[in-house]
């Protein structure tokens, strides 16, 4: 019976159907890991103080969060180099976020459970997001001003959430002068200074100019001086405060709250406190510029970078992408043209990315844009303005490789334009441009809207071209500001993928750094998946549509 | 809306203004015919320009060289004396002639106006018996040795200064080790021939008299006191007759000494030790009753170009044999000539060089390249004196016609070949030939190597492992959903499954860097028993439900056995994982990591073509399950129907009429998959570690050719050789997608006219 199982081929089937569920497990895996992995992030984890027996039998007190577990088997545990005991089976690690990485000189640590004499999760703890070294963890001693303690005892934390939040708003104004205000006095002067090397350029430099030209700079060195002041006065205020606190080991650290972005007490929240917590982080992270070499902080400018690279070059695909498929569709004999503008359609598709990375680093950026320099900046000289990787270029070639998915996704929604819609039109004496313009292309606009999201996702999701054509790891200025010409084509961004690529793999501290890279990820996911199902939704909404004006 | 008020106003009041409005209807009509034909065919522009750039970019490594002759003029100052020597500065603007009265002449290289005249303070009544340029060439020293057994050492150095915008380029004379001659041999022999080293520390020198080869070498000594150095000197003899040495050569590193006889000897001998040299090697480098007629070093002194008088330059290099010892090896040679060569002169920043032969015949070769980049006469003799120029793009030499010629010379790219890109090349002090991609370093000296063999192999490699993981699930996955499964469960599955691919590869890859290395680096086992256990699993499952009774198994719709699996794969799965460690510790004494290392010598790095397969499978699978699951979706009703009319069971009518029929897009559907992983850069940039190495090992990583684009673009240089390079890499990916994509949309395209007539 099993044999004529077997021969009727129902195991292969079976094992076909294995196949599909492998894929769907992997899917639905991947994602969960990522969502998992990525959402975790923002939650307050308790800090728990354990005495632990180290190597040498003396017993220390570790502070930290729990990151990770690892149950290695006795026998690879042996393999390498742990000493187990007869009756172990498995060997149990924590990986143990200890923070302090300006007194111990790592962020993480690895421990073992059998070592772990006690733990516990006082309530008095605190984590301190520094600005410099990572984290802190540890209890509150007191707090100073100017070196006087101003508040111990169960005063303390009030105080200094107070004082804290004065010494953020004083960050907030540091910050806005120095990027804004003086961001703005330095671009004008940048800006005079290439007038200046124009108009010698043109021989126009002379005596009158000159004044004119000094006269500006002079108004700028004013005000310069000016918000510098201001800045010496913040400067000085925001040193006033610190606080005093010990860490695990006993050892006394005065931490300038200047240098502090948040002080917590995870081990006192409750569940709401943490969901609000929760969001506040979340907020943070989208909204905040990233800090130590991107390990923390937000990814505001990678988020930013990504969506206007992928407005610039839905506005450069978009028309070529319409007209291509229009021509395909509407004007092209079918023939032997055709076909050769599909094979071309489909290369384009098949090219790999990394080839419109090369092709635009050299014919965007090196022959465009190295042109362009000569034409119309020569004053910048020897400094490249567009002859250098910039998001016009990246949008350019962003453009170029997406433009397969908006023709064949335009092309299939003017296939399913009934040809009865076209042939009244034009019987009613429209001329062929008029019809498409006013009956067709309107029809056909939900497919066109879903070719462009899915170009929008390919793009989003694009890494290994920009790296040649524009995106940088951090970009001191974002494309788009409040000086003129306000939107800037030629200055390097940053990409949401990149620097899912950089912080992963180029970071000094990639441990540290591991959950904002989850973070990042679940982000780009979601937009991802996002846009590909509205494509979907789209898609199938306009198929029921056709079908009913079909029918 | 207003645009039609005005039309139907107008047209109310004034006849002519409509034809003129229809004449502009029309108008507008031609004129966006035109735009959309232009803008249809700027489609099959975009692909062209793509392919004909990366050519045009390519393109000039493959020319060959190019020289003309750019003037000629008397020899300047001819009463200064013969030429013993010319050189040329960096920028070509200066020649020197060094004379053997004792003079140097500098002039300007394109005109022979002579610019200053110096004299070398020599000795009264003493005559220069030997001359020669000190090693490293780039530092400009030449040496004097005299009838009196002293020698003189000078260098020739160009001080450039900026006067506005004018580069004014001034020459002068140093002496290196003081002007008074050294004395070399103190019983007053003539030197005849000389060779030396100068360095800031120490300089040696090696100088052949009547009778005797010595080694003078002097040692900067930082005296305790004071910023005064002083000079410590050590002599010693070569235990070897001096007779018929005919050239001597001293690398630059002080380290190794190279003689040559008029017989076709070469010794070599290590001068490491100043006070006891060590003769290492005598061996012949030319055949039989042919003489040694030149001699030089190739750039970074690390191999010796031996010319002959058949014409023959051969290539020498101290390669460390089976004992690990050195020893000199012919590693190439050029049939450069019919004549004796007479003069070899090497590039100063790669492993170019010129030859000379004795009838005036010139020829411009590459050494690893093994190119042949020109050969043209200069002359219709052998010229008195040729030298190349720092930057080697200009000649200057003497002929016998007593004129100075200045040529110009255009060689962007000797170093690469047909050759030396897919093929084993010898490199310098490498023991036997090799692949190697090895682009930059930090040394000067350093030689890039450009085979892209072990890229495309690494990029092969990384595809046929994602192949190998995505084909069978995702054909086997198409099959299911295309014929099987109940079309209720399809809606979702299908879209679930295509959605994968659209997940940023960036993602796919920093997953399986950064996690998915080091699971399968701890569980290696598991995944090992996966594959049989789960397979296992699933067949045990299937009997079992087939015996279930009838009534239960109804209750289960047909088609939803992809469902009810999802819950088998994940426990047999787990099962598998939980008794992999017990396994593996009663079937490998350890673990399975070690066991592959102890007892099969495979090595396992945390990022290999395991890791790759896997995660680059993942992100093919969805490509190939798409196209062919519609492929086989497509395949008329009525020949399934008839088939299964005909007692045919369901799995033989997938087999025998379903596939078949829809093989064609199966085929395109592998195809593109197939260029998809081989273009894939993001997952093998971050899932391996990136070396070249040419090794099928699954435990071993790789590099692949658009990996390697991805590190090292950003880093090269515009219209250097490595740019090139790495375009004729994004070249030879563009054409290998390129056929895969034709190949597979031509099929497609025949596929669907053949369903359209079914």
């Amino acid at each position: 019976m099993i044999k004529s199982w077997f021969k009727s081929g129902s195991p292969w089937i079976w094992l076909n159907a294995a196949a599909v569920s492998t894929c769907l497990i992997m899917v639905i895996g991947v994602l969960g890991l990522i969502a998992m992995r990525g959402a975790g992030h923002f939650w307050a984890s308790p800090i728990v103080s354990m005495s632990y027996q180290e190597d040498d039998g003396q017993i220390k007190t570790i502070i930290g969060e729990h990151v990770d577990t690892t149950v290695t088997p006795a026998l690879m545990a042996k393999s390498t180099g742990f000493t187990m005991a007869d009756n172990e089976d498995v060997l149990i690690q924590y990986l143990v976020k200890t923070g302090n990485r300006d007194l111990t000189g790592s962020d993480f640590r690895w421990i073992q459970e059998r070592h772990i004499k006690a733990t516990s999760t006082p309530e008095d703890m605190i984590l301190v997001e520094r600005r410099e070294w990572g984290n802190f963890y540890g209890q509150l001693t007191a707090i100073k001003e100017s070196d006087n303690v101003v508040a111990t005892g169960d005063k303390m934390w009030t105080a200094l959430q107070e004082r804290l939040q004065a010494v953020l708003k004083l960050h907030d104004q540091i910050t806005h002068l120095e990027k804004k205000e003086l961001g703005a006095i330095n671009y004008a002067l940048e800006q005079l200074r290439l007038k200046q090397k124009g108009l010698e350029l043109k021989h126009a430099w002379n005596a009158e100019t000159a004044k004119e030209f000094a006269d500006k700079k002079a108004a700028y060195d004013v005000d310069y001086k000016k918000y510098q002041a201001q800045l010496a006065e913040l400067h000085q205020q925001i040193r006033r405060d610190s606080l005093v606190a010990t860490t695990e080991s006993g050892v006394e650290l005065v931490i300038p709250l200047a240098k502090i972005v948040e002080v917590t007490q995870p081990n006192k929240m409750g569940v709401f406190a943490k969901i609000g917590h929760y969001f506040k982080k979340l907020g943070e992270f989208l909204s905040e510029d990233p800090r130590e070499a991107n390990t923390e902080g937000g990814i505001f400018p990678a988020i930013f970078g990504t969506i206007m690279m992928v407005i610039m070059m839905s506005i450069i695909v978009t028309p070529f992408g319409v007209i291509a498929a229009v021509y395909l569709r509407e004007y092209a004999k079918q023939g032997f043209t055709t076909r050769l503008i599909r094979i071309a359609v489909n290369n384009l598709a098949g090219v790999p990315s990394i080839v419109y990375g090369v092709f635009g680093l050299g014919f965007f950026v090196y022959i465009l844009g190295g042109n362009i320099d000569a034409l119309f900046f020569p004053e910048s000289a020897p400094a490249p303005v567009y002859g250098t990787p910039g998001l016009l270029w990246a949008s350019i070639t962003l453009a170029l490789l997406t433009l397969p998915v908006v023709i064949v996704s335009t092309e299939e929604g003017l296939a399913r334009v009934p040809k009865a819609i076209r042939e009244g039109s034009l019987a009613l004496g429209a001329t062929k441009i008029e019809t498409l313009w006013r009956t067709v292309l309107p029809m056909a606009s939900p497919a066109m809207m879903t070719g462009l999201i899915l170009a929008v996702a390919r793009a989003a999701g694009e890494v290994a071209p920009l790296m040649l054509v524009g995106v940088v790891k951090l970009a001191p200025t974002l494309p788009l500001d409040g000086n003129y010409p306000f939107l800037h084509l030629d200055r390097k961004f940053m990409h949401l993928g990149f620097h899912i690529y950089d912080v992963g793999f180029q970071s000094p501290n990639v441990e540290a750094a591991r959950p904002l890279v989850y973070a990042t990820s679940l982000l780009l996911v979601l937009v991802i998946i996002g846009l590909n199902l509205a494509a979907i939704l789209i898609r199938n909404h306009l198929r029921e549509k056709y079908r009913a004006l079909e029918g | 809306m207003s645009e039609i008020n005005n039309s139907m106003t107008q047209s109310s009041l004034n006849t002519a203004t409509t034809s003129a409005y229809e004449k502009w209807r029309l108008l507008k009509d031609a004129i966006m015919r035109r735009a959309v034909v232009a803008g249809g065919l700027s489609v099959i522009f975009a692909i062209v320009v793509i392919f004909f750039y990366l050519l045009y970019v390519v393109y000039p490594i493959f020319l060959s060289a190019s020289a003309e002759s750019v003037a000629q003029y008397p020899i300047p100052e001819e009463n200064a004396g013969k030429t013993l020597f010319l050189a040329i500065e960096e920028q070509n603007e200066i020649a020197a002639r060094f004379t053997d009265k004792g003079q140097v002449v500098f002039f300007e290289a394109k005109t022979g106006k002579t610019l200053s005249q110096k004299n070398i303070l020599l000795p009264e009544g003493v005559e220069i018996k030997s001359i020669a340029q000190g090693s490293p060439v780039g530092e400009g020293s030449i040496i004097y040795g005299l009838s009196n057994g002293q020698a003189v050492i000078v260098k020739h150095q160009y001080k450039v200064t900026f006067n506005g915008d004018k580069r004014v380029i001034t020459a002068s004379l140093k002496y290196p080790l003081g002007e008074t001659p050294l004395v070399i041999d103190d019983t007053g022999a003539a030197l005849e021939k000389i060779a030396f080293k100068v360095g800031d520390g120490s300089t040696t020198i090696v100088a052949k008299t009547a009778e005797k080869i010595r080694i003078t070498s002097f040692e900067k000594e930082q005296s305790l006191f004071g910023d005064e150095a002083s000079l410590v000197r050590t002599d010693s003899f070569l235990d070897m007759p001096a007779g018929n040495i005919t050239d001597i050569l001293v690398d630059k590193e002080d380290r190794n000494l190279f003689l040559v006889s008029d017989d076709g000897s070469l010794s070599f001998i290590d001068i490491s030790k100043k006070n006891a040299p060590e003769i290492k090697q005598h061996l012949n480098v030319v055949e039989a009753g042919q003489k040694i007629t030149s001699l030089s070093f190739l750039n970074g002194d690390l191999s010796l170009m031996v010319g002959d008088s058949s014409g023959l330059v051969s290539q020498w290099s101290l390669v460390k044999d089976a004992l690990n010892k050195p020893a000199m090896q012919r590693i190439r040679s050029f049939k450069v000539s019919e004549k004796p060569v007479i003069a070899i002169n090497t590039e100063q920043r790669r492993k170019g060089f010129v030859t000379v032969d004795s009838v005036g015949g010139m020829g411009i070769y590459h050494s690893t390249a093994e190119r042949e980049l020109i050969k043209e006469p200069i002359g219709n003799a052998a010229p008195v004196s040729v030298i190349l120029s720092p930057r080697a793009n200009a000649l200057v030499f003497q002929n016998n016609d007593g004129k100075i010629h200045f040529w110009k010379v255009d060689n962007e790219h000797p170093e690469v070949s047909i050759k030396s890109m897919w093929q084993k090349v010898w490199y310098e002090s490498y023991p036997k030939p090799a692949y190697i991609w090895q682009s930059s370093s930090a040394s000067n000296d350093f030689e890039p190597k450009y085979s892209l063999t072990p890229l495309v192999f690494g990029t092969l490699k990384a595809a046929f492992y994602a192949m190998l993981v995505a084909i069978p699930l995702s054909l086997m996955g198409a099959i299911y959903t295309a014929y099987f499964m109940s079309p209720k469960m399809r809606v979702y599955t299908k879209p679930a499954i295509e959605i994968m691919g659209a997940l940023p590869t960036v993602i796919l890859g920093f997953l399986a860097g950064l996690w998915l290395a080091p699971f399968i680096e701890e569980h290696l086992s598991g995944l090992f028993s996966m594959l049989v256990v789960v397979p296992m699993g699933v067949i045990l499952f299937a009997l079992a439900f087939q015996n279930l009774p009838e009534t239960f198994r109804q209750k289960i719709p047909e088609g939803w056995e992809g469902a009810i699996l999802i819950p088998v794969i994940l426990i047999s799965g787990w099962f598998a994982f939980s008794i992999s460690v017990p396994l593996e510790t009663a079937l490998f004494h350890g673990t399975l990591r070690d066991w592959f290392k102890s007892e099969l010598g495979i090595g396992y790095d945390q990022r290999n073509a395991l890791v790759v397969g896997i995660a680059m499978g993942f992100a093919v699978v969805p490509t190939i399950f798409s196209i062919s699951e519609d492929a086989i979706f497509s395949v008329p009703k009525h020949l399934t129907v008839g088939s299964l009319a005909l007692g045919a069971t369901p799995w033989q009518t997938m087999i025998r009429v379903v596939l078949l029929t829809a093989s064609p897009g199966i085929f395109s559907a592998i195809m593109i998959g197939f260029g998809r992983a081989v273009g894939e850069t993001m997952i093998v940039l971050m899932a391996t570690g990136n070396t070249p190495v040419m090794d099928l090992s699954v435990f071993q990583g790789m590099r692949t050719l658009a990996a390697n684009i991805a590190v090292e673009m950003p880093e090269s240089e515009v219209d250097s050789t490595h740019y090139r390079v790495l375009f004729l890499a994004a070249l030879v990916l563009f054409m290998f997608t390129f056929v895969f994509n034709t190949l597979a949309e031509v099929v497609r395209q025949r596929l669907r006219e053949k369903y359209s007539s079914l």
